[in-house]
């Protein structure tokens, strides 16, 4: 006997039901292979890239910031401070630049086909989180060669990755929502990206900053989630506790945050796209 | 752009009102309208696409949309990746995909090839793989709007067959379609559609019958200059058809007159349709196809001759627009005009002869 579905008009904040989202699983999983697939597809290098991105990156900080600038990395070479906090910032800005046009660029699916939207966004975690671990295995062979043990703290590597990716998908599930009726946002974002790259203690450390602008440092999630990497990757110092506990908070807060705007505006979706 | 920063003023649109009805399990149903009669919308409710602002729908088991073929299909993708892709999006578990996937290949006929991404394939092998997938939908509910029409024949009649079938197996089709030729050989009853509400349930043959009739009762409300479509920004004042009625290798002559409007800058095209008695429209004479483009200054009358192809013997509707960057004026129903019903050719030939064509061609065989 089939099961009767019943269509009702959505409340006021019709949140996604868990059911459907057990159901859609495979969608989930197909855009994210799909996505995977499709980023490497005729290029001459293929997964190469995947290898050389972070690479060039933490190459050209090294450069600029370790040799022009002769910035502190607090006794790390400093190809492997920046790469550490490249692996922390390819997670985020990967996954907030691939969900926020996530909606728009799939238009004929979000109007034509029914299934839970927010797996639009979402997958482009899947594909972001394949970049981090070969990035990852990048980075055990730097500390391999480098002999830099950063001890017990590097257990908590997962949880500070789980709550870079709840961070930034909020963050991206608010963006691509709003961006369904907003196209503004399309120019804000990467805006936005570029300067929180130079306004986090990435290719720097926090060391370098002084005392007067220090509070603005300190106000910005990226710079708690990004001491917490280099914690549990190099062994320098550990964040402050208060830091600790605003940094979950401020993670799940955001993700929450982004899946009530997503489910409020999710229903104009069809119609606005 | 006068105002960049304001905002359209937005209007409030109710494109279905107190729909009431049951449908069977197991039964084909055509959903019949006009444009704009809130056919597509029923369906976009009925498969969840979009969310109904008052009422209720109950489902008994899954609902599977078709509602436009291959999406969800990504071109940079083969045709085996894309089919797991859209059969997931359907919808379908990975088992049930790799268990039909022959009966799929099969279905589509286009096995050769199958890794190639589906950018390079043609439109019709494109739109064979994207039906076969969604015909092999094992949902209980099977929802189809105006896919069809593209496609030879050959591989309609398939699909016709196809779903026909799905209707005998106890699933429940809804089938939306302009092709009145495929809802008859489909559906089993018909719900007609007029406004955003249900006008009749029931009988196929009734519903196309007021399908067909409607298109005189929109006629007679567009004739009301302020209440037909269009900004409205120029409007023909007057149209009028040479003869009532017409031989069919009669030249037809079409006469118009926009009134001028010297506050609209630019310049503007218009464009005729020609229509048969079912609503489709058979010719479409643009008049930037003949490099006529008029001055909104003054008022311009318009002669528009129609010399070939010959139209089979009926009636047919006028509809004339007026167009730039939109549509200024749509006077669906300007005219309309009969063809006698003597036939162009040497011989006579039973009806069976003549009714597979839309118009008629001047054509000759000879013995070589």
């Amino acid at each position: 006997m089939p099961r009767t579905i019943v269509i009702n008009p959505p409340g006021r904040l019709p949140l996604p039901s868990r059911r459907e989202l057990w159901e859609a699983r495979e969608v989930l999983w197909r855009f994210g292979v799909r996505d995977l697939k499709l980023r490497y597809r005729q290029t001459v290098l293929g997964v190469a890239w995947v290898v050389l991105q972070p690479l060039l990156s933490a190459g050209i900080f090294s450069i600029v910031f370790g040799r022009i600038a002769e910035l502190p990395s607090d006794g790390v070479p400093y190809f492997v401070f920046s790469f550490a906090g490249m692996l922390c910032w390819t997670l985020f800005s990967g996954i907030v630049t691939r969900a926020a046009p996530s909606l728009v660029n799939n238009q004929a699916l979000v109007s034509k086909v029914f299934f839970p939207r927010v797996l639009v966004p979402l997958s482009s975690v899947l594909s972001v989180a394949v970049d981090v671990l070969v990035a990852g295995v990048l980075m055990a062979g730097m500390l391999a060669v480098t002999g830099i043990w950063p001890g017990w703290p590097v257990l908590l590597l997962p949880v500070w990755m789980v709550l870079v990716a709840l961070l930034a998908s909020g963050i991206g599930l608010a963006a691509s929502a709003l961006m369904v009726s907003y196209r503004d946002i399309q120019y804000i974002v990467p805006f936005a990206l570029q300067t929180l790259l130079y306004a986090s203690p990435l290719a720097y450390s926090l060391s370098a900053v002084g005392e007067d602008i220090r509070w603005l440092f300190d106000l910005n999630p990226l710079t708690w989630l990004l001491e917490g990497f280099r914690w549990s990757l190099l062994g320098l110092e550990q964040p402050a506790p208060w830091q600790l506990v605003a940094v979950v908070v401020t993670s799940v807060g955001v993700f929450v945050g982004g899946m009530l705007v997503f489910s409020k505006m999710e229903r104009g979706f069809a119609d606005v796209i | 752009m006068r105002h960049p920063f304001q905002r359209p003023a937005l209007e409030r649109f109710t494109a279905l009102d107190g729909l009431d009805f049951d449908i069977a399990q197991g039964s084909a149903v055509g959903i019949l309208g006009r444009n704009g009669a809130g056919k597509s919308t029923l369906l976009k409710l009925l498969t969840r696409v979009a969310a109904p602002s008052e009422g209720q729908i109950r489902l008994r088991g899954r609902v599977g949309s078709l509602l436009e073929v291959g999406t969800g299909f990504h071109p940079e993708l083969t045709g085996r990746e894309n089919v797991y892709l859209n059969g997931t999006l359907l919808g379908m578990r990975r088992g049930e995909i790799q268990r039909r996937f022959d009966e799929i290949v099969d279905f589509s006929g286009v096995e050769k090839f199958l890794d190639t991404p589906v950018k390079r394939y043609s439109s019709g092998m494109y739109v064979r793989l994207a039906f076969a997938v969604a015909a092999h939908l094992d949902t209980e509910i099977l929802a189809i709007d105006e896919v069809l029409a593209v496609g030879d024949a050959e591989f309609q009649a398939k699909c016709i067959d196809r779903m026909r079938r799905s209707a005998q197996d106890g699933r429940t089709v809804l089938y939306v379609s302009h092709q009145v030729q495929t809802v008859t050989a489909l559906c089993s009853t018909a719900l007609y559609l007029e406004n955003g509400r249900l006008v009749m349930q029931g009988d196929v043959d009734e519903a196309i019958e007021l399908y067909r009739t409607s298109r005189d009762r929109v006629v007679l409300a567009a004739t009301d200059i302020e209440r037909r479509a269009g900004t409205g920004e120029l409007r023909i004042t007057s149209a009028t058809v040479s003869s009532p009625l017409y031989r069919t290798t009669e030249d037809k002559t079409i006469e118009l007159v926009v009134g001028a409007n010297p506050s609209f800058i630019g310049k503007y095209f218009v464009s005729c349709h020609i229509n048969d008695r079912n609503g489709t429209t058979l010719l479409q004479c643009d008049s930037r196809v003949s490099g006529l483009w008029l001055d909104a200054g003054l008022d311009q009358k318009i002669a528009l001759t129609i010399r070939s192809p010959w139209l089979k013997p009926g009636e047919y509707s006028v509809d004339l627009y007026v167009c730039a960057a939109g549509v200024l004026d749509a006077f669906e129903g300007a005219g309309r005009f009969e063809i006698h019903p003597v036939l162009p050719y040497e011989h006579a030939v039973s009806d069976e002869g003549l009714e597979n064509g839309l118009v008629l061609a001047d054509f000759g065989y000879e013995r070589r």
